[in-house]
């Protein structure tokens, strides 16, 4: 069983994207939140937000340290995940899931293509953990 | 990877065998986290935690003069101890800045035995040694002790199991040589986390047994192995100094809070005629804790600003589990640092609103 599911792209700074019709929804992958350890607080993008791709898009805070989260595709931010201000351990428990950090409508659908695939991401994340 | 090679304890294949995340640590490959900072952490509040701590140094001063050289070279008063008492004490440069912050262990009238940190044992080994103008001798005894810490209320009772030494009469920073798990160890009521516990030094051979034993002596109480991330936010809630972050070679023992360590009757020690002259002009920056009343957590470094302008910086920054706020120690101007102070610290480029605050930010109920 692969460890990333197959329905994500995936960038060199461990987020994810998932789209669905026009809208890519954006979070961070099971081995960010792994690094961090103990999530306790995110920053969301606001609504209405203008995003580029690689443009910080919100930051991930752990006992440990605090990391920026960047935008994996450019576009609007059309929503965000209220429940992160109240439950930021869910990073930690379902990265690729719940802990979704915002919907983007996407302006330039051709950037996904460039993205790593799960299988692409899993041997990236293994040659650069050696 | 880092060119150089990393230091290892005994326990290293313990820690990677049971899934530890490691880190590079001054030099070692330590165990930053086992099951997680936050649950580590509550385990050592509530019940009982294991931390592998063999990284610290030892150093042993012997001889007919081994009293008067301790003496000589820590701000503490070593002449008032009893055979069994320990004392936190510093290791000061000729200005009075920290070489390290350390315990002393008064084994004998004529042997003290010296614990200090793992990234500063060879210059604090070096420093004793070029003062050493009395008939003793300093040995550099790292290699020759694991250290293992079991920390939290349940500490003595998971400790009692494996010893026949008599846990519930040695008192707080005392210490008994003895046997743990039938094996030779010395067994000190000391810690670094805020709770009751226990530091036990154990030949290197024996750590792995004597990790293992603790585990299933700790099992009924939910014993849980730790690292070092959770060691550092137990010890930045109980207020406790971190070298390298509240203290280094710039810092006098009076700017870091840390007068009770500094027994400036009992004689000359290296150090003290600066510290003379800073208690004659007057301290110009002291250590403050803070609770963070605006969003966001302060970082060790984050820049501190009073008014508007830049006025201190923060040694230490972390969420406290315990408390559920978000707490850090910092330097501020001396005439600033009373409790109470509103301050802004710089996090990410942005200015958030803290107070200082009386520390220790946690005590245990005793």
């Amino acid at each position: 069983m692969n460890m990333y599911p197959e329905d994500l792209r995936y960038t060199k700074e461990h987020e994810w994207v998932r789209v669905e019709g026009d809208t890519g929804t954006i979070g961070i992958t099971d081995h960010a939140q792994k690094e961090l350890g103990d999530v306790v607080f995110v920053e969301t993008p606001k609504v209405g937000a203008h995003l580029e791709q690689g443009q910080v898009a919100g930051s991930v805070e752990s006992v440990k340290a605090v990391s920026d989260i960047y935008s994996p595709v450019t576009g609007e931010v059309v929503e965000v995940n209220e429940s992160l201000a109240q439950e930021p351990e869910k990073i930690n428990q379902d990265p690729h899931g719940g802990a979704w950090l915002a919907r983007i409508k996407l302006e330039k659908p051709a950037e996904i293509d460039a993205l790593m695939t799960a299988a692409q991401y899993e041997e990236y994340v293994k040659a650069e953990s050696h | 990877m880092p060119d150089c090679v990393l230091k290892r304890t005994p326990l290293f294949d313990v820690h990677r065998r049971s899934g530890a995340r490691l880190i590079d640590f001054g030099g070692w490959e330590m165990p930053v986290q086992y099951s997680g900072i936050i649950d580590e952490h509550n385990s050592v509040r509530r019940a009982v935690g294991l931390f592998d701590v063999s990284h610290m140094g030892e150093i042993e001063i012997r001889g007919p003069e081994a009293r008067a050289l301790t003496d000589f070279v820590t701000t503490n008063n070593a002449g008032r101890l009893s055979t069994g008492q320990i004392q936190y004490s510093g290791l000061l440069y000729e200005h009075g800045g920290f070489v390290d912050d350390i315990l002393v262990h008064k084994v004998a009238d004529d042997h003290f035995f010296l614990v200090v940190n793992a990234s500063n044992q060879d210059k604090d080994y070096e420093h004793i040694r070029s003062h050493n103008r009395f008939d003793a001798e300093v040995d550099f005894a790292g290699e020759r002790y694991a250290q293992l810490a079991v920390q939290g209320p349940k500490a003595q009772a998971t400790v009692q199991r494996l010893t026949p030494l008599d846990l519930p009469a040695m008192r707080y920073y005392h210490f008994a040589d003895g046997e743990v798990s039938g094996v030779p160890a010395r067994v000190a009521r000391t810690g670094y986390t805020g709770e009751d516990g226990f530091e036990i030094y154990v030949a290197p051979s024996e750590a792995v047994r004597v990790w293992n034993e603790v585990m299933r002596a700790g099992e009924e109480f939910g014993i849980k192995p730790c690292g070092l991330g959770a060691r550092n936010t137990l010890r930045l809630e109980a207020g406790m100094a971190l070298y390298g972050h509240e203290i280094d070679a710039s810092i006098t023992p009076f700017e870091a809070g840390l007068n009770w360590i500094v027994k400036m009757d009992k004689g000359d020690f290296v150090g003290r005629a600066a510290l003379a002259r800073q208690l004659e002009r007057g301290v110009t920056r002291r250590l403050a804790g803070f609770e963070m009343r605006g969003r966001g957590i302060a970082r060790d470094g984050y820049e501190v600003f009073l008014d508007g302008s830049p006025a201190g910086w923060v040694t230490s920054g972390s969420p406290s589990p315990a408390l559920n706020k978000n707490i850090g120690l910092c330097y501020l101007p001396a005439d600033r640092s009373a409790v109470g102070q509103p301050i802004q610290i710089q996090i990410r480029g942005q200015l958030a609103g803290a107070e200082t605050v009386p520390t220790p930010f946690y005590k245990r109920a005793k």
